[in-house]
């Protein structure tokens, strides 16, 4: 648990520096523990479990400055996680909300699912709903793998205007899942 | 999307990210918030005329430092709940201590008096103003403190926001100690405080509309 702990934190303070690929592994990996762990304490809400790792992954991102490296990761991942869940169920305004699946911080590394079952709900059209100086940015740089200087050419939008865009862009998708759920 | 595209989507282009941008937003609204609350005080109120004769005595500096430590303590607290999974800890203590310290001293000054002057010592001349004057004042740094707060990542919306609003409210104390003539340590216990609870309670109220992401 420990050096999963530790392996995660590195991969993640590693992305926070700007190592893309490390980013990206930790994502993966922490998109297998959610789904282990929400797989396990919501067996009644299994068709909807893809979509809350989906919103945790974006919320963790979003959030990512937030982060503390003296703070235990698992703290961290777990309150958001958590936070989302909650979110969840408020939109869905059932009794789920009084009772906590998620009531132990430690457990969030404890297991691990990497086969992800379909999301209900598609972000890639929801994506398709954001404003064009925020989708462009969004598709070319992160989807199409363009540099910001070349998706600057491209939009005609200056460098911090596409740097901006990705970044309120991924903001206001989380806000569009919450009004979609 | 499937989850890996989405994955695929987050990784792709990271740029590092600021390691200061917590307290970067929180000094800016504290810069604008503060100054916001002194310009209204001094055009709505006005700064008192006797101000450089006052802050010549201990008991000014003691008045202002009411608020500022309960700014300190609301301040520590806005910087944990703004970060997932941090308890308030030790923030509480440094918002109740101020408050203890006010209360005893004001205890003890109104048992020490007789009967008949508890009254004014308790509600002064500016009772009926006070609290909503410091409400007032603090709405710049509601404003400011809630901006900080948005850009960072809240989970439990309605104490940040409670922490927002205390902030705020403690914030244009200090403005507002630069125009209120009050002297009395129980009118301080009581009307600042409360004035100080009417922008924690808004904000605990606006906390999750407004904080959520």
């Amino acid at each position: 648990m420990d050096s999963i702990e530790e392996r995660l934190k590195a991969l993640f303070l590693a992305g926070l520096d700007g190592d893309a690929g490390s980013y990206r592994e930790f994502l993966d990996k922490l998109s297998g523990h959610l789904r282990g762990l929400l797989r396990k304490r919501l067996y009644h809400l299994q068709d909807h479990i893809e979509d809350i790792v989906q919103e945790t992954l974006l919320a963790v991102h979003n959030g990512r400055h937030t982060y503390r490296a003296d703070q235990p990761l698992t703290a961290w991942v777990h309150a958001i996680a958590r936070y989302k869940l909650m979110d969840f169920f408020r939109a869905r305004a059932r009794n789920e909300a009084l009772n906590d699946p998620l009531d132990d911080y430690l457990e969030i590394f404890a297991s691990s699912d990497a086969e992800p079952a379909d999301a209900k709900r598609d972000i890639g059209k929801l994506l398709e709903l954001l404003p064009e100086r925020q989708r462009l940015p969004i598709l070319h740089v992160k989807l199409q793998g363009l540099s910001v200087t070349q998706t600057a050419q491209l939009t005609g939008l200056s460098e911090s205007a596409v740097k901006v865009g990705v970044h309120r862009g991924l903001k206001v998708l989380a806000a569009k899942i919450r009004g979609a759920s | 999307m499937k989850t890996q595209d989405l994955v695929a989507l987050l990784a792709a282009d990271v740029t590092p990210v600021d390691r200061h941008i917590l307290g970067k937003r929180f000094s800016w609204a504290l810069l604008l918030g503060g100054l916001g609350s002194t310009l209204l005080m001094a055009i709505g109120f006005g700064i008192r005329p006797d101000l450089a004769q006052v802050a010549q005595t201990a008991l000014f500096w003691i008045k202002l430092a009411f608020p500022l430590a309960l700014a300190g303590g609301a301040l520590w607290a806005c910087t944990r709940l703004a970060r997932p999974g941090v308890a308030v800890g030790g923030a509480w203590l440094a918002m109740a201590l101020p408050i203890a310290a006010v209360w005893l001293a004001a205890v003890m000054m109104v048992l020490g008096t007789r009967e008949t002057e508890r009254a004014a010592l308790l509600l002064g001349h500016t009772w009926r103003v006070c609290p909503g004057n410091i409400a007032v004042l603090s709405t710049p740094g509601l404003v400011a403190v809630f901006w900080a707060m948005r850009g960072l990542a809240p989970t439990r919306l309605r104490w940040a926001g409670a922490a927002c609003g205390l902030l705020a409210g403690a914030t244009a104390t200090v403005a507002y100690c630069l125009h209120c003539p009050e002297m009395g340590v129980p009118f301080w216990a009581i009307w600042y405080l409360l004035g100080m609870l009417i922008p924690t309670l808004g904000g605990a109220l606006l906390g999750p509309y407004l904080l959520r992401w």
